[in-house]
């Protein structure tokens, strides 16, 4: 229900525009790093609406990022040509039915509950794919073929070239972006903010909470299937490791660096903490100390995030103050 | 032959061995203000739990217009036209107060499962939303921040997102408590306007303003009935006086 | 496979079981009393295997090491709850479960930097080191009874505090309603800090302990984490018996999963888990 102020708005814009003239003038190893996280971001993004909007901390979100991946591994991993759209199809449905079910459970808890019982689908999953020989165990599936985007057998894309993927990511990040916002806004979003300040006063008023929050836990679980899909068509690999609690506890993080509430504060976060990984081993062999040392700063000292921290700098520069802000909405 | 809207038989409520609610049968008038009077720890907020569905009761039966709504959750009961204020103020505080108001008056949508216009396009919503607002006396803090207003407004605002579903059975649970006299003054103005249309079940301390606008009482203690009547048998009641008017009228008299 | 098969992964599944126990008792207490998710507590396992280790090396006897290795544990557990932990009881559990997240990090890290990444085993002290024949061809190790046994001393040991000292009494009273503590005007913070201290002292008890049957390695404490977490949640959060009832069942399932359904051993507990939560949302012992 808060509206984005101009000035943040437009320095959106501009990083959009920054990444679609990217590749243009970047140099290859870095244009396949941003199509990674912004992979990530779609996932992330995802992860934001139940963190950040219904207030559903979810400790398990990777399992749908992983189940995304692997369904296109499955049952395409042999495959001489991939129909983009068929598998594309599949996976959603498979993702959206496999969150269902582990929402449904989910959701009938609460607090700490919640955050156990999520982990824990997380880990079953995990272990389904990691143990069982069917489906490449440990070892993980290599994609012997890339997606084919065609319309009437006409290509719009091709996936295996590395540019073009980087745009159709892009693409895709936008679209969930502009998708989430759209959701967040109409009367559902009004509900699920409300649900995250005050969820005994938003049944008090007549709203069937528990839908609310499935329905938002299923959107999100499919988004990040999405994520994982893309993850696997870019890679052509899928491992058990996308669905490692350590993927799910760096989500996390990514969204409260980056800030939560705001979903382009997910996308922010994700390009910190990703650039943090590609730059920190170089400078110690024990860079996971310092990633740690940051994680409990932010807890300290940067509670809203970058977002937060942009918001705020907005208001200081307007002097009017947050409440305006909002109250223009 | 009375015209009853919401009725309640034999309903109880334990929690271990304590009866916070005893074996209650009352039945509340259309259109008319019952209030519930008694001590503290009567009983009166589990009562009003009861009712809205926020606590399951022990044993008994809870009927609105007929029907049996014993078991349900607050969310059903709030859509079939019961609504509530809290004792404890209740609001988003986050929130402006239009806002708050909004995800009340949201709820004549047969559905907020939906997903693609914006919300705030809806203006019928914001329409009643602001009616909500309006008749509360908040219109022009519409677009405050909930914590930004005082404790007095909060109280209001309490009020007024009970009213924005637009209820037919309003449950307040002290709506008074903490204000100033102006402001009394003006709620229970608010309290009679709102009486001309609607069923008020109300707990107020306030005894003045209890016998300014209630048509009804019935005075519990330790969860039970002690005696129910119109203002005048129960300020008269003996017994009532003995238990719970305290023995200061008698000493005066 | 005989009887004595089966009797011997009951053992097993008991000993496991005992040794979970350890671990999530501390992990409902610090839950229930004090409100955090603490993620670090599987740490505390890897720091009490890896300090177990180190300390026996250096003495040469198990006996001597964990008597060296607990009081050192004590003083960590006792320095993160002041430097860290003590910041975030008022705040939300998303920032308890990204605080404890980071401490995760820094503690695997720590580990690296300090004993590699080699996988090393701890010798069973010679007065444990024989097994019990029970078939010809069947045998149980004294060593892994001694875990049994010294559980079996730990528990009674907290049994009594819990239930017959002052400190006990607190703690239960916190347990059950964290905010009659305050209410009765006990120091919180002292009560917190004892808390979180001997509950992640357990912890890595259990680690020393279990450290010549597992031998110690990096992210050892990674698993145990989560296994506790999925004790702690069938049991019920803040409950010391459901933490007992929910060790043993995860202990016995995860043993005889491996035996009986060798390619989804690992699912079974959290299947299980799903089971019960679907069954109780609060787990078997919790306060709705």
């Amino acid at each position: 229900m808060k509206k984005t102020p101009g000035p943040i708005m437009l320095f959106l814009l501009l990083c959009i525009g920054l990444l679609a003239i990217f590749p243009l003038v970047g140099d290859d190893f870095y244009t396949e790093l941003i199509t990674k996280i912004m992979i990530l971001s779609i996932f992330t993004i995802s992860l934001d609406l139940l963190i950040g909007f219904t207030g559903l901390i979810s400790f398990g979100h990777a399992a749908f990022f992983g189940i995304g991946a692997y369904f296109l591994a499955i049952f395409f991993q042999d495959a001489e040509q991939i129909n983009y759209w068929w598998a594309l199809t599949l996976t959603l449905s498979g993702t959206a039915l496999a969150s269902l079910i582990v929402g449904w459970i989910c959701i009938r808890t609460s607090g700490i509950y919640f955050i156990m019982l999520t982990l824990a689908f997380a880990q079953m999953f995990f272990y389904f794919f990691f143990e069982s020989p069917h489906f490449g165990g440990d070892d993980g599936i290599f994609i012997s073929s890339k997606p084919d985007l065609s319309i009437a057998a006409e290509e719009l894309v091709d996936l295996g070239n590395e540019h073009h993927f980087y745009y159709f990511v892009l693409t895709w990040m936008v679209a969930v972006y502009l998708f989430l916002s759209m959701v967040l806004r109409a009367p559902f979003g009004y509900i699920l903010v409300a649900i995250k300040a005050n969820e005994q006063r938003v049944r008090a008023l007549g709203y069937s909470t528990q839908y609310y929050k499935l329905v938002s836990f299923v959107i999100a679980g499919t988004i990040a299937g999405l994520a994982g899909f893309l993850e696997a068509a870019h890679t052509s690999f899928v491992t058990p490791a996308y669905l490692s609690w350590h993927e799910s506890g760096i989500a996390i993080m990514m969204v409260v660096l980056g800030g939560m509430g705001t979903l382009f504060g997910a996308v922010i976060g994700t390009f910190a903490v990703v650039f943090l990984q590609d730059l920190l081993p170089a400078i110690t062999d024990h860079w996971q100390i310092i990633m740690g040392g940051i994680v409990i700063a932010i807890v300290l000292f940067l509670p809203n995030g970058i977002a937060g921290a942009l918001y705020s700098l907005h208001a200081l520069l307007n002097k009017k103050g947050l409440a305006k802000a909002d109250a223009d909405d | 032959m009375t015209d009853s809207i919401l009725r309640t038989e034999r309903l109880s409520k334990h929690f271990g061995g304590l009866r916070a609610v005893d074996n209650l049968s009352i039945s509340f008038e259309r259109r008319k203000v019952h209030a519930i009077l008694g001590p503290n720890g009567a009983g009166k907020t589990t009562l009003i739990n009861l009712l809205s569905g926020e606590l399951q009761p022990s044993s008994g039966h809870i009927y609105y217009e007929g029907q049996e709504i014993t078991n349900h959750t607050p969310e059903k009961t709030a859509r079939i036209g019961i609504g509530r204020s809290y004792q404890k103020t209740n609001i988003f505080t986050q929130f402006t107060c239009l806002q708050n108001c909004w995800i009340g008056a949201q709820t004549m949508l047969r559905t907020s499962m939906r997903f693609f216009l914006p919300a705030s396009r809806l203006r019928q919503v914001r329409m009643q939303a602001e009616k909500a607002l309006e008749s509360c006396g908040l219109t022009e803090k519409m677009n405050h921040a909930a914590s930004s207003l005082s404790y007095g407004e909060q109280r209001q605002l309490e009020i007024a997102m009970m009213l924005s579903t637009g209820p037919e059975l309003l449950l307040l649970d002290e709506p008074l408590a903490g204000m100033g006299s102006e402001e009394s003054t003006a709620v229970v103005g608010l309290l009679r306007e709102l009486a001309k249309e609607r069923t008020l079940i109300l707990i107020e301390h306030d005894m003045d303003a209890v016998f300014a606008v209630a048509d009804t009482l019935t005075v519990m203690v330790n969860g039970a009935e002690l005696e129910t009547g119109s203002v005048e048998q129960i300020r008269s009641s003996p017994e009532v006086q003995d238990a719970y008017l305290g023995h200061r009228d008698r000493t005066e008299r | 496979m005989d009887s004595s098969f089966y009797l011997i992964q009951l053992l097993n599944g008991i000993q496991y079981g005992f040794l979970l126990f350890l671990v999530a008792s501390g992990l409902t207490l610090i839950f229930g009393i004090m409100g955090i998710i603490n993620l670090a507590h599987g740490s505390f396992y890897m720091i009490g295997a890896y300090l177990g280790f180190w300390f026996t090396g250096l003495t040469g006897n198990l006996f001597t090491g964990i008597l060296l290795a607990l009081p050192v544990s004590l003083g960590v557990g006792y320095l993160v709850e002041r430097f860290a932990i003590s910041q975030l009881y008022a705040r939300d559990h998303l920032y308890q479960v990204l605080l404890t997240y980071g401490l995760i990090l820094i503690a695997n890290e720590t580990q690296r930097i300090l004993w590699g990444s080699d996988v090393h085993s701890v010798p069973i002290p010679q007065t444990l080191a024989g097994s019990f024949q029970l078939t010809g061809n069947q045998a149980y190790p004294v060593y892994r009874l001694f875990i049994s046994i010294s559980c079996i001393v730990i528990a009674l040991g907290m049994y009594w505090v819990i239930q017959k000292t002052r400190l006990g009494m607190t703690i239960r009273a916190g347990a059950s309603n964290r905010e009659m503590v305050q209410i009765l005007g006990i120091n919180v913070d002292r009560l917190f800090a004892v808390v979180f201290s001997m509950g992640v002292t357990l912890a890595a008890l259990a680690g020393m302990l279990s450290a010549p049957v597992n031998t110690v390695y990096p992210g050892i404490g990674d698993n145990i984490l989560i296994i506790s977490f999925v004790v702690v949640v069938i049991g019920g959060i803040g409950s010391i018996k459901g933490a007992f009832i929910g060790a043993m069942l995860i202990g016995l399932a995860d043993t005889f999963g491996k035996v009986l359904l060798p390619e989804m051993a690992s699912m079974v507990v959290y299947a299980l888990m799903a089971a019960v939560l679907i069954w109780r949302p609060q787990g078997l012992f919790g306060r709705a």
